[in-house]
C-alpha cells in the first residue's frame, strides 16, 4: 500500500554545519578568523521519505537538531549536502509573529504577515473574516498590536497561520497559547488542520503524549543521526526509556 | 539567476507596496501632527542647511536654498538607505528566522520607503523653484532617468553592504565614518568645482558617484542644461553591474544568515 501513496517530502543524506563562529569584528580579531571557524556537526546524514498525507513527528533530547531539520525543510537554512525535494508542495513553517509592525493595528497585521508568508492579497481577504472572528479580538482588531496584552497577541498570531493553510505545515511544537478556553479552541483547530487528508505534517515535539495521540509515525533523532523511524507508539516508546536511563 | 530574480520581485511585489504604506505609517503612528511630519521634517531640515549655507558660507552660487536642497534630497536618499542596509538582516531578525523571504525584498521595502521620502523632498524642491523663478527647460526631464540611475546603483552597493552587515559586526561603525567622508567630498551644500582646487574638483566629480548624480540633477533642474551622457551612462553600467553582483551574493549566501545571527 505504501508504494502507491505519493510522496511530499524526500530527504536524502542531508547535511547541516553550524559555523561555531559567531559574527566578528574587524577590529577585534581581523578576516583570518573566518578560516578557523570550527564546524558543529548538526544534521548527520539524514535521509527520509514521507508520503503524502501522512502526520510525522520528531523527537529527540535538547540540540539533537529537530528544530535545524524543520527549518532546513522549510527552506530557511540551506543544507550542507544533501538533497530536500518537496515535490512541488507548497509549504509553512507555523511560526506566529511572522513580521509585525507592533504599531499598526492587527487589522493591517494580518496583510503583512500574510503577503510575507506568501499568499495573495486576495487569498487573504477571502479568509479575513474567519481570521478576526477565530482570533475573538473584536475591536481590538482596528487597535495597534503595541496595546495588546500577551494573550491577545498570540491569539491573532496564531489565528493567522492556522487559518492560512499549506500542503505541507512544519510546527515547532504544538502551540498552545491564551486562556485555557482559547488553548483548547486552537488545539481543536491544530488537529482539524492536521488531520486533513491532503495535508502532510511533521512536528517536533517534546511531548510524548502529544506524539502519541497525533502522529502516525514518529523519527527520533539523537545527536543528529537517526536513531529509530517507525509507528508512533513504538518509537516513543523506545524514546522515553532511553531517556529514563540517561539519569 | 535574473530570471529568478524578476520572478520574485513579482511575488512578493505587493508586500513590498504594503510594507513600505505600513512603514511609513508605523514611523508617524502616535504622533500629533501625523501625516505632516512626512513634509514637516524636510521642511525644517531645509531651512535649517539653508540658514547654515548663506550665513556661515556666504555663498554666491544661484538659487542658492534650492541648490543646497537638491544635494540633501538625494544625499539623504542615498545615506539613509547604506545605513539602514548594514543592520537589515539583523534588525528583522525575527522574520528572518521564522520563513523564507529573498532577502533583497527587505531591502526593497526599506529603499522604497525612502524613495516615498525623496519624492516628498524632492515636491518641496519644485515649490523652491517655483519661488526662486528658476527658468524651465525640457531638460528638467532628465531628472527622471538620473533618479533611476541613482536608485540602482544604491541599490547595488547596498545589497553588497547587507550581505557583509551580517557577518561583520563593525560595519556599521565603519559605514557611518564612510559616509561622513562622502558626505564633504560630494558637495552636498557648497559647487564641488568652485570650492575644490584644480584637477580635483573634476575627479571626485567623475570618480564619487554621489557627487556625479547631485552635480548632474542641478545641471538638469537649475541651470538648464543637458545630461552628460558618458559620465551617467558609465555609472548606470557601473550600478547595474553592482546590483547583480549583489543579488549574486545574496542569493548564494541568504540561507546561511540565519546560522550566523543564533
Amino acid at each position: 500500500m505504501a508504494k502507491k501513496e505519493k510522496i511530499a517530502i524526500t530527504v536524502k543524506n542531508l547535511n547541516i554545519f553550524y559555523k561555531e563562529i559567531k559574527r566578528f569584528s574587524i577590529a577585534k580579531s581581523g578576516l583570518n578568523n573566518l578560516v578557523n571557524a570550527r564546524n558543529f556537526h548538526a544534521v548527520k546524514n539524514v535521509s527520509f521519505e514521507i508520503p503524502k498525507g501522512e502526520i510525522v513527528g520528531i523527537c529527540g533530547k535538547n540540540g539533537s537538531g529537530k528544530s535545524t531539520l524543520l527549518r532546513a525543510i522549510a527552506g530557511i537554512f540551506s543544507a550542507d549536502s544533501g538533497e530536500i525535494d518537496l515535490h512541488g508542495n507548497s509549504i509553512s513553517l507555523l511560526s506566529i509573529g511572522v513580521g509585525f509592525q507592533r504599531k499598526l493595528s492587527g487589522y493591517e497585521n494580518i496583510f503583512l504577515s500574510g503577503l510575507l508568508l506568501g499568499y495573495t492579497e486576495e487569498e487573504i481577504k477571502k479568509r479575513l473574516d474567519e481570521i478576526i472572528e477565530f482570533s475573538e479580538l473584536g475591536d481590538f482588531i482596528y487597535k495597534p498590536v503595541l496595546s495588546y496584552s500577551s494573550g491577545m497577541y498570540s491569539k491573532l498570531a496564531f489565528s493567522i497561520t492556522a487559518i492560512l493553510e499549506t500542503d505541507i505545515m512544519l510546527i515547532d511544537e504544538v502551540l498552545s497559547v491564551g486562556d485555557i478556553h482559547f488553548r483548547e479552541k486552537s488545539y481543536n483547530k491544530m488537529k482539524e488542520l492536521i488531520n486533513d487528508e491532503n495535508r502532510t505534517v511533521i512536528i517536533v515535539s517534546h511531548s510524548s503524549k502529544t506524539l502519541k495521540s497525533l502522529c502516525d509515525r514518529v523519527i527520533w533523532l539523537n545527536e543528529g543521526e537517526i536513531k529509530g523511524d517507525g509507528p508512533a507508539q513504538e518509537v516513543v516508546d523506545k524514546y522515553e526509556e532511553y531517556m529514563k536511563n540517561l539519569d | 539567476m535574473i530570471k529568478r530574480f524578476f520572478k520574485d520581485l513579482k511575488k512578493y511585489s505587493k508586500y513590498i507596496a504594503y510594507a513600505t504604506k505600513s512603514g511609513l505609517k508605523a514611523e508617524i503612528a502616535g504622533s500629533y501632527l501625523s501625516w505632516i511630519w512626512l513634509f514637516l521634517e524636510p521642511i525644517c531640515f531645509m531651512l535649517i542647511y539653508t540658514f547654515i549655507a548663506i550665513v556661515v558660507f556666504n555663498s554666491s552660487v544661484e538659487y542658492f536654498p534650492v541648490f543646497v536642497f537638491i544635494g540633501l534630497t538625494i544625499w539623504s536618499f542615498f545615506q539613509k538607505s547604506l545605513l539602514a542596509s548594514v543592520r537589515l538582516v539583523l534588525s528583522n531578525r525575527d522574520t528572518v528566522t521564522k520563513v523564507y523571504v529573498p532577502k533583497f525584498i527587505l531591502l526593497l521595502t526599506r529603499m522604497s520607503i525612502n524613495s516615498v521620502k525623496f519624492f516628498i523632498s524632492f515636491l518641496l524642491v519644485i515649490i523652491c523653484m517655483a519661488i526662486y523663478q528658476v527658468p524651465i527647460t525640457w531638460n528638467v526631464l532628465y531628472f527622471f532617468p538620473i533618479f533611476i540611475i541613482l536608485f540602482i546603483f544604491t541599490f547595488g552597493i547596498c545589497a553588497i553592504f547587507m550581505h557583509f552587515g551580517v557577518f561583520v559586526q563593525d560595519l556599521a561603525n565603519i559605514t557611518t565614518i564612510a559616509l561622513r567622508l562622502v558626505f564633504y567630498a560630494s558637495g552636498v551644500f557648497f559647487a564641488l568645482d568652485k570650492r575644490v582646487p584644480e584637477p580635483y574638483n573634476e575627479i571626485l566629480i567623475v570618480a564619487n558617484p554621489v557627487a556625479a548624480i547631485i552635480t548632474q540633477c542641478r545641471d538638469v533642474l537649475l541651470y538648464g542644461m543637458s545630461m552628460d551622457f558618458t559620465l551617467m551612462g558609465a555609472w548606470f553600467v557601473i550600478g547595474l553591474l553592482l546590483a547583480l553582483l549583489g543579488i549574486r551574493t545574496i542569493y548564494k549566501y541568504e540561507n546561511t544568515y540565519v546560522k550566523v545571527m543564533r
